[in-house]
């Protein structure tokens, strides 16, 4: 099948179809709702007592800005990274695992519908979650976003982007465990190391460089930027790093789709 | 009549190399009841997954009402609904949510009426709230042909509907299969149990080894390779079968009570009423009689015995 009937551009959309997955997917987060929004404001106020407190201790500010205000936008970028990708790939993987997932695979929706409500439901939750905690955190310490716009654009986009990657690990994983693998071997210490709860810029000369080759650097800069107006680098290249990424996402996905990798073999 | 589902040189190799399915060609007639036999890995449910969307197919083409399979998948796939062979339900939703989600993947407008109206016809009404995990082994097979007719689909797919399920619920599913005819639904069902296909169906497939090896309505079938069975009770013992009676090839039991007769619908042998003649010739004189026809297990049975 090649990509234009995969996407079959030439048949009325299937509309219906992809608000019944979303409104699933969105009714799987308020069923946990325990899950879903207590959690975050746990973690989120014990990030601020551990770190904000013990740490905020000692460094009082990093770049003119409060330590506690100035770890806000890495805690949110650490929620809505590991939130996107877990919510997206265990929303695709499940029904993989129950074997539920014939239905989807049988009925009239194309790839790309599957995509966007898989992808939409997942981003929703993260950025629900990526709010949650801003609300949280304007508690603890005084905040400010200079460049509201450009936080929204960080948000929707990192949320899209990893929602992409979650789904697609969901599509590839063939165990629980594997399931588990990217997010905890690569996602979560890339995310500490980069740059969440210091400036990179404290770093000593060679850990700085290597700290450049790792993409979530420039999506925390990127986020921070938009509150207080200070990067570790460019946004330019903040900006450009993300879509880099999200580029990769949807070439990745679109071969899937083309050759029914994982899906109907 | 076009037929409504056409397969034509379908082949499946699956990744593990293993070929499923050889160079199937198969066409349904609308509104018909088709009964798919084989052994269990004959390549039935891979048959079906293929028509469905579940599975590719490594080559070959079908259409559904015209449609392509691959080209036309929305118009092919909106005709189409499947019962799979596995209890595969999302354990956490309700029986309520989880109908009207098929319908809506489908692409068809809610319509509770109508959701209703089959829950009932399905007697899942009072478990409307119940979530899936709750229902019982047959409860969670009717849910499933609730979401496979919450969309009105033309051609239903029933893949061993009635494996593990109780003597009443299968009752209840071939009312429910004749109530669909007869509302003009083609319906294509795999089954190990023959007596369901002699019930229900108005044509059998027989698949083996990923081969289609007959396709036959199912009066035809029997008429062609059924074998009739006449017993005849004798009033007094016979030491052996008279002479005159020898190209009969009658089988006389062991203690000379009980003749049998054995003949197909189609051989040139001599028919009943000939025999009866003879006997009464012979002086063979008879206090009941029976006949039997052979079952379509039987035949069944007969013709993978063939198969190489
Ligand atoms: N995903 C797969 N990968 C490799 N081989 C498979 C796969 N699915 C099925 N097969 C093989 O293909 C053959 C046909 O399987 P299929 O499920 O179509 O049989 P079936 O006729 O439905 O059998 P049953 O009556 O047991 O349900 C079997 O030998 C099976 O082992
Ligand atoms: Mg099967």
């Amino acid at each position: 099948m090649n990509l234009r009937a995969a996407m079959n551009l030439r048949a009325a959309p299937n509309f219906r179809a992809v608000w019944a997955i979303y409104r699933v997917e969105m009714a799987r987060a308020f069923r946990t709702v325990l899950q879903s929004i207590i959690s975050p404001v746990i973690s989120t106020s014990l990030y601020f007592v551990v770190f904000g407190s013990a740490i905020g201790s000692r460094i009082t500010e990093i770049d003119g800005i409060s330590y506690g205000a100035f770890i806000v936008p890495g805690l949110m970028m650490l929620s809505l990274l590991t939130q996107s990708i877990s919510n997206a790939s265990f929303a695709i993987y499940f029904p993989k695992f129950v074997g539920s997932i014939y239905e989807l695979l049988s009925a009239p929706v194309s790839y790309l519908e599957i995509i966007i409500a898989y992808v939409g439901g997942a981003a929703t939750k993260s950025i629900l979650l990526g709010l949650i905690i801003l609300a949280t955190a304007a508690l603890f310490v005084p905040l400010r976003i200079e460049h509201p716009f450009w936080m929204v654009a960080f948000l929707v986009l990192t949320a899209v982007t990893f929602s992409l990657f979650g789904f697609i690990i969901g599509i590839w994983a063939k165990t629980f465990e594997q399931l588990q693998l990217v997010p905890l071997l690569i996602v979560t210490p890339l995310t500490f190391l980069g740059g969440s709860f210091y400036s990179i810029h404290m770093l000593p000369g060679i850990w700085k460089t290597i700290t450049l080759f790792n993409p979530v650097v420039y999506l925390i800069s990127g986020f921070r930027w938009s509150f207080y107006g200070k990067a570790d680098v460019s946004v330019g290249v903040s900006l450009g790093m993300t879509l880099v990424f999200l580029a990769v996402c949807i070439a990745i996905v679109a071969w899937i789709f083309r050759t029914g990798y994982r899906l109907r073999n | 009549m076009p037929s409504i589902l056409s397969i034509s040189g379908v082949s499946k190799t699956y990744a593990t190399g293993f070929t499923a399915l050889k160079q199937v060609n198969l066409d349904i007639q609308r509104g018909e009841i088709f009964a798919l036999l084989g052994p269990n890995g004959a390549g039935k449910t891979t048959l079906i997954s293929i028509v469905c969307g579940i599975v590719n197919r490594s080559s070959g083409t079908v259409t559904v009402d015209g449609h392509d399979i691959g080209r036309d998948y929305r118009a092919a796939r909106s005709l189409i609904g499947l019962v799979p062979q596995e209890l595969t339900i999302d354990a956490f939703e309700t029986v309520w949510a989880t109908v009207n989600y098929s319908r809506g993947l489908f692409g068809k407008p809610a319509n509770p009426a109508f959701v209703e109206k089959v829950l009932r016809d399905l007697s899942l009404w009072d478990k409307k709230d119940a979530k899936a995990i709750t229902l019982s082994g047959g409860m969670k097979r009717r849910l499933m042909i609730a979401k496979a007719l919450s969309h009105e689909p033309r051609i239903l797919f029933l893949d061993e509907p009635t494996a593990g399920v109780d003597v009443e619920l299968r009752q209840d599913m071939w009312a429910m299969v004749r109530r669909l005819r007869e509302d003009g639904v083609t319906i294509i069902l795999t089954t190990h149990y023959i007596e369901e296909a002699e019930a229900m169906a108005d044509r059998v497939g027989v698949i083996n080894r990923g081969e289609i090896i007959l396709v036959e309505g199912k009066a035809e079938l029997m008429r062609k390779l059924g074998r009739k069975q006449m017993t005849l009770e004798l009033r007094a013992p016979l030491d052996s079968v008279p002479d005159g009676l020898s190209h009969y090839a009658l089988e006389l039991a062991p203690d000379g009570n009980q003749l049998t007769y054995t003949y197909d619908n189609q051989s040139d042998r001599p028919g009943v009423a000939s025999l009866i003649r003879d006997l009464e010739a012979a002086g063979v004189q008879f206090r009941d009689l029976d006949t039997k026809n052979s079952s379509l297990e039987e035949i069944f049975v007969n013709l993978l015995r063939q198969e190489p």
